[in-house]
């Protein structure tokens, strides 16, 4: 006879909201992992976009992401000319806000060259940029449709394309615009400000200015050595692609990511201890009904795995519900969460863990409890 | 109501006594108390708040350790210079034992039949044999017909007899009551006397039962009373 499950199923309506309540904790919980995930995640994603071997930027900066970096253009023809490298492209980065349907939309502007790396890794919805200006691939979250006509700057751009899961570090949505329409959006001066550097004679400089170069390289060429021949020219700095990530996930994000992590295990503790007390005040119910067990002569394996049990289904079907919750909901966060099954499951066996450990404090009420208690009234 | 007092005791108390603290806060809840119980009586401890009858029912249920003394259960030697012989003392109660509690302390997330089997599964019984045999003394006790009652839905005398039906699971000779009707008007008092009788008559039983109740007194073969922790009076009802 299992004495855990006929306890269960006395009290079913109370169990049961006992586990969604801590369901909904343990759905935080998730959902913290998920936000602590999605921000490395998003962090990660814009550099990995261009699925480049090198990025070649301003000397002495750790750019584009972490520092502003500003480079000549024609740099990349430079590059592309380096033994080892197959090609390689002009990018620009940066952020604009504009406005939308009477609110305000903030964008991450990605400039490149279409057919050269630095584009969007994929559209899941219209077409790439096939125009070499006024054309535009958003990220869906940016919540522009295909054929939207859109503002930035002093251009209107169209929307031709959508990606998916492109935001950068901040949360922001990118769109990808080509490398001319991003150059004059981020350098061009406003016709008042432009006639007064006419006036001074200093019009005529370049515009052909980019934050980074991007370089993909031939299979057997070390990414390390390619690098150490960028730092030749004094003007320059050559990150590597592990090396970009590890300034994205340790310096950029490092922060957030260390404030959500240490709130997620806060989060944990604070589950751990409620799961104790519920669990134990789940026993002290019981330990009149445990000394009259003990007293008819139960033994203490009877009693401890009747509490263990309860302690484990509590805590799977709260997890259960918890994970469930955030599964359905999480695409309606405003940034990415991102749970993986070894999240997930890292998150169950934690539950499990601590769920045998409340345990224990019941178990040793109950293995204290006097089973002369249950004589007398 | 004649019972052959010269067949070897069920209970066999000798020279128990008990006491908590040392010193100036001891308290002596029993002084050199002994007693026979043979079977098919029925016997009532009975004295005055604090006089050790429930102390004495601990010890004979094994859940309490006398500070001195021996005793013998079934035949068996238990305890000997105070100190118990059996170490499974559980084991000796599921086995030897049966307890009817004041408010029949049944488990309230087990229906009838269950509670009863629960005491036979632990003592071994299969579930179908347990539960065969549950319904056969729920029938015994005449309350088969609440059979899966859950407890919160059974009345007060049908709730103690299930108790009692629990009590007789695992068919022990020894019941320990501990005031059985308290919680029981006269007329149910009555019945659930008549069912102790029956059970220690037709099982050869011996319960001893604490009580308050001077309503069922004279349902009693001895009442023995206790006052100040020593048998004050030993008599007939």
């Amino acid at each position: 006879m299992n004495l855990a499950y006929r306890d269960i199923r006395h009290n079913l309506g109370r169990f049961l909201l006992t586990c969604v309540g801590l369901g909904l904790l343990l759905g935080v919980v998730l959902a913290m992992i998920g936000i602590y995930r999605g921000i490395v995640v998003d962090a990660l994603t814009i550099a990995r976009a261009p699925a480049v071997d090198l990025w070649i930027v301003e000397a002495n900066t750790r750019g584009p992401f972490a520092e502003a970096s500003r480079i000549p253009g024609d740099i990349r023809e430079g590059i592309a000319r380096i033994a080892g490298v197959s090609s390689a492209g002009s990018i620009t980065y940066q952020t604009v806000e504009t406005e939308r349907r009477g609110g305000k939309l903030r964008l991450y502007v990605i400039g490149y060259e279409p057919a050269r790396p630095g584009g969007p890794p994929k559209i899941v919805e219209g077409r790439g940029i096939a125009r070499s200006r006024y054309e535009m691939v958003a990220d869906r979250t940016t919540g522009l449709a295909l054929g939207e006509r859109i503002q930035l700057g002093r251009s209107v751009l169209t929307v031709v394309g959508l990606t998916r899961h492109q935001v950068n570090s901040g949360g922001d949505p990118a769109v990808y615009i080509t490398l001319p329409d991003a150059q004059k959006l981020q350098f061009d001066l406003a016709p008042p400000a432009a006639r007064v550097l006419l006036a001074r004679g200093s019009a005529g400089a370049s515009r052909d200015t980019v934050n980074a170069v991007v370089a993909r390289l031939h299979p057997n060429a070390s990414p390390d050595s390619v690098a150490e021949t960028v730092r030749r020219w004094k003007h320059l700095s050559a990150i590597t692609q592990a090396e970009q990530e590890r300034i994205l996930s340790q310096s950029l994000v490092d922060r957030a990511r260390r404030q959500i992590g240490m709130f997620t295990t806060l989060l944990l503790i604070v589950s751990a201890v409620i799961i104790a007390l519920i669990i134990y005040t789940m026993t002290m119910e019981k330990l009149k009904q445990i000394a009259t067990l003990k007293l008819i002569g139960a033994p203490d394996r009877t009693i401890i795995g009747m509490i263990v049990q309860q302690a484990l289904a509590l805590g799977l079907i709260g997890f259960a519900i918890g994970a469930t919750l955030i599964a359905n909901i999480m695409g309606y966060f405003p940034r990415r969460v991102v749970l993986e099954a070894d999240n997930i499951l890292a998150l169950g066996l934690v539950v499990i863990a601590v769920c045998l450990l409340s345990s224990g404090l019941g178990v040793r009420a109950a293995l204290r409890a006097d089973p002369a208690t249950a004589l007398g009234g | 109501m004649a019972v052959d007092d010269t067949s070897h005791p069920l209970i066999r108390v000798q020279g128990i006594s008990k006491h908590f603290g040392e010193g100036e806060t001891r308290v002596d809840a029993l002084r050199n108390v002994s007693l026979d119980v043979h079977p098919g009586q029925v016997v009532a401890l009975r004295g005055p708040s604090g006089s050790g009858k429930t102390t004495l029912l601990n010890v004979i249920g094994c859940i309490l350790d006398p500070s001195s003394g021996s005793m013998e259960l079934d035949g068996e030697r238990v305890l000997e210079g105070g100190r118990w012989i059996r170490t499974d003392l559980r084991r000796l109660r599921l086995d030897k034992i049966g307890f009817i509690f004041q408010f029949h302390n049944l488990i309230p997330f087990l229906d009838a039949t269950d509670n009863i089997a629960l005491v036979l599964q632990l003592a071994g019984a299969e579930v179908g044999d347990a539960r065969a045999r549950a319904i056969n003394l729920l029938d015994y006790l005449e309350v088969g017909h609440r059979r899966s009652a859950m407890p919160a839905k059974l009345s007060g005398g049908e709730a103690q007899r299930v108790a009692i039906a629990r009590a007789l699971a695992n068919r022990p000779r020894i019941i320990l009551a501990d005031e059985p009707t308290a919680a029981l008007d006269s007329k149910r008092a009555g019945i659930v006397m008549d069912l102790l009788r029956k059970v220690a008559v037709e099982r050869d039983a011996a319960i001893v039962a604490v009580t308050h109740d001077e309503k069922i007194f004279d349902r009693f073969d001895h009442i023995f009373s206790l006052r100040d922790g020593a048998l004050d009076h030993t008599g007939d009802a």
